[in-house]
């Protein structure tokens, strides 16, 4: 009952915030020469676990993908797993910067910078694992259309090369979406530099930008097409990755709702990420003011709308493949529940299904511990999601002659885990030499609260 | 004695008194003037009677892109390389749609970053605005109006009083 219904109740902006307070603020966190103790401590392990993603690398280019537990039965092991999950984390990004925005979702502005951060990094570390997949990395240019001496070209027909064109230009737009965001930034940090080198870097970055209206309406109106773009982009590249799957006819992956299910589960794992990463990063920079509770509240609730539409995803594909009467669907079904790989199929059903109904209440969204260990938990639950989903349709396939097991081996899990250090340092470098939160959507929000509270 | 300036700047503390001054100063006649805001103001882009173009470019860009996609796979598959598989035609155009797709978003998109930043003239590093005084604090907090000298009413003294009569922070000359 109390004051529960009121969306008000919580601001997206904490109390007494100007244009110049929110300048300072944001600005202050890259514009100084203390770098935070705990950036440099926790920038260091990352980069430790950056070492050991380049020595899984050239342990890998050295001896060949043999290093990994890849058989002829399970071809694609860890690499299209955690592929398939960062280009997943990637979404959120793309989500909150373009959706969002279509939809005037102003209490986007806060968190939206490194979200797409997030996505870059994200998509990054996601482009590397189809590459190094190849076997002979030195080669992955012949996946590009381009009038080469064989006179061969790429198959048009398939969607693993519909998936080099959906990443490749996912990473442009994201890219330079994340970029033109920057600009005005830029000139704030130019502007408000003391040192004449930093004023200078950021200046050259800032392009000249100089505020002028007639500017700002050819900026805001790309901005607005570029999201309106970017829209559709971010639906179609899990959908073009759930092709990769849908399009073969192996038993669990030959199935038509492939695309909604990637694509809400990518959201939903992208969102966890973000949660994941704005409790910490809010709570280190004191951005509680900028972040509030409402922002954390608001991504669980798109967390349990996303994960109820995965978990139905999950109950459908059971009911598919007992109606569908297919001997071979129905085996995978009965394989992924009581088979080898059972304890990750119900870890998966806990984490993405159970779990989260405990977001259906208040209570539970507003304890921030609580979220941050549910959203972990989704973290890992989607991880575990498409191993399965790469793993179990593989593994025991039509023949039984060709049935084999597959486990990740120590290089697999180093490199892994590798990425994940790689995507930790950028995110901290991210937070150290760029603004975190975007200032001029913020000054904008300010703008349009004052006028708000003249109304009432 | 106009020409030597490049115009005049006033400073305001709010964007209702910069939308304000750029009302007023619209309907003295002037022209060839800015507003400069820290973040978007739509009120000073009708004020201006300004209309973006750039979503004719995203569009054009769009519509190349969908005809690259196109010729390229058709170019490969059925002109520079034809495969006989099982009879199929060489156009299988469904499959093509998928790239197609993908390079009419990526080509409006460069056409919208790129088309944003040729028409605003970016990069463009120097600009006599910059001279201006406590011009650094337009991406901070404050909001201005230049009035050019090149416009046909300016006149440093009218011009300095007419800007004054709008409760400015500050009125200053802005060096070319």
């Amino acid at each position: 009952m109390a004051a529960s219904t009121d969306p008000a109740e919580v601001p997206v902006l904490g109390p007494g915030q100007t244009y110049a307070t929110v300048t300072d603020r944001v600005s202050g966190v890259v514009l100084t020469k203390d770098t935070p103790k705990g950036w440099l401590i926790g920038f260091g392990i990352a980069f430790l676990i950056v070492m050991l993603m380049l020595f899984s690398l050239t342990v890998l280019f050295a001896k060949g993908v043999g290093v990994w537990g890849l058989n002829n039965t399970v071809a694609w092991g860890f690499a299209i797993v955690n592929f398939v999950w960062w280009v997943g984390i990637g979404h959120a990004g793309t989500l909150i910067s373009a959706i969002l925005l279509l939809f005037r979702q102003e209490w986007r502005n806060s968190i939206n910078r490194f979200a797409e951060a997030m996505t870059i990094f994200a998509v990054a570390n996601a482009g590397l694992f189809p590459i190094i997949h190849t076997g002979r990395p030195w080669l992955a240019y012949w996946l590009l259309p381009y009038p080469s001496m064989f006179q061969l070209w790429p198959q048009f027909r398939s969607p693993l090369l519909w998936d080099v064109f959906a990443i490749s230009t996912y990473v442009t737009i994201s890219l330079l979406f994340w970029y033109v965001g920057l600009i005005p930034d830029f000139a704030t940090l130019r502007d408000m530099a003391d040192n004449k080198t930093v004023r200078r870097i950021y200046g050259i970055f800032a392009l000249g930008w100089r505020g002028a209206a007639r500017h700002w309406a050819q900026y805001s109106r790309a901005a607005l097409l570029l999201a309106a773009l970017a829209t559709p982009l971010v639906v179609s590249v899990h959908s073009v990755v759930s092709f990769d799957f849908a399009v073969s006819s192996v038993p669990g992956w030959h199935t038509t709702f492939l695309p909604p299910y990637f694509v809400s589960g990518a959201i939903y794992s992208g969102f966890a990420m973000v949660v994941t990463l704005a409790i910490p990063i809010r709570k280190f920079y004191h951005m509680e003011d900028f972040i509030t509770d409402r922002h954390l509240e608001n991504m669980a609730k798109i967390m349990l709308a996303t994960g109820l539409i995965v978990f139905y995803a999950y109950i459908m594909e059971v009911f598919f493949a007992w109606y569908s009467g297919n001997h071979y669907e129905k085996f995978m079904i009965y394989n992924r529940m009581t088979g080898p790989y059972a304890p990750y199929y119900w870890a998966l059903i806990f984490f993405n299904g159970i779990m989260i109904q405990l977001l259906w209440f208040k209570k539970v969204r507003r304890n921030i511990p609580l979220l941050f260990v549910i959203a972990i938990g989704v973290n890992i639950g989607m991880w575990l999601e498409r191993f399965i989903i790469v793993v179990t349709s593989l593994h025991r396939e039509y023949l039984p002659s060709t049935w084999a097991f597959y486990a990740g081996t120590f290089w697999d899990w180093s490199l892994y885990i590798g990425t994940i250090g790689f995507f930790v340092a950028l995110i901290f470098l991210f937070l150290r030499v760029l603004p975190m939160i975007n200032m001029f959507e913020m000054k904008e929000l300010v703008h349009h609260l004052s006028h708000k509270g003249e109304e009432h | 004695m106009s020409e030597s300036i490049y115009g005049l700047i006033a400073r305001f503390d709010t964007p209702e008194a910069v939308v304000e001054a750029t009302r007023r100063a619209r309907e003295a006649g002037y022209r060839k003037m800015e507003a400069y805001s820290p973040f978007p103001i739509e009120e000073l882009t009708e004020i201006l009677d300004f209309k973006p173009k750039i979503q004719y470019l995203v569009f054009i860009g769009g519509v190349l892109g969908a005809l690259t996609g196109f010729a390229l796979q058709y170019y490969a598959s059925v002109i520079s390389y034809p495969l006989i598989i099982g009879g199929r035609p060489f156009n299988s155009w469904p499959a093509f749609i998928v790239v197609e797709f993908e390079l009419t978003i990526l080509f409006a998109g460069l056409a919208a970053v790129f088309g944003m930043l040729g028409l605003n003239g970016f990069p463009h590093p120097y600009h006599p605005v910059f001279n201006a005084k406590d011009f650094k604090l337009v991406s901070r907090d404050k909001f201005f109006l230049v009035i050019e000298s090149s416009d046909p009413r300016f006149d440093a003294e009218r011009t300095r009083s007419f800007l004054e009569s709008l409760n400015p922070e500050e009125v200053t000359e802005v060096q070319p």
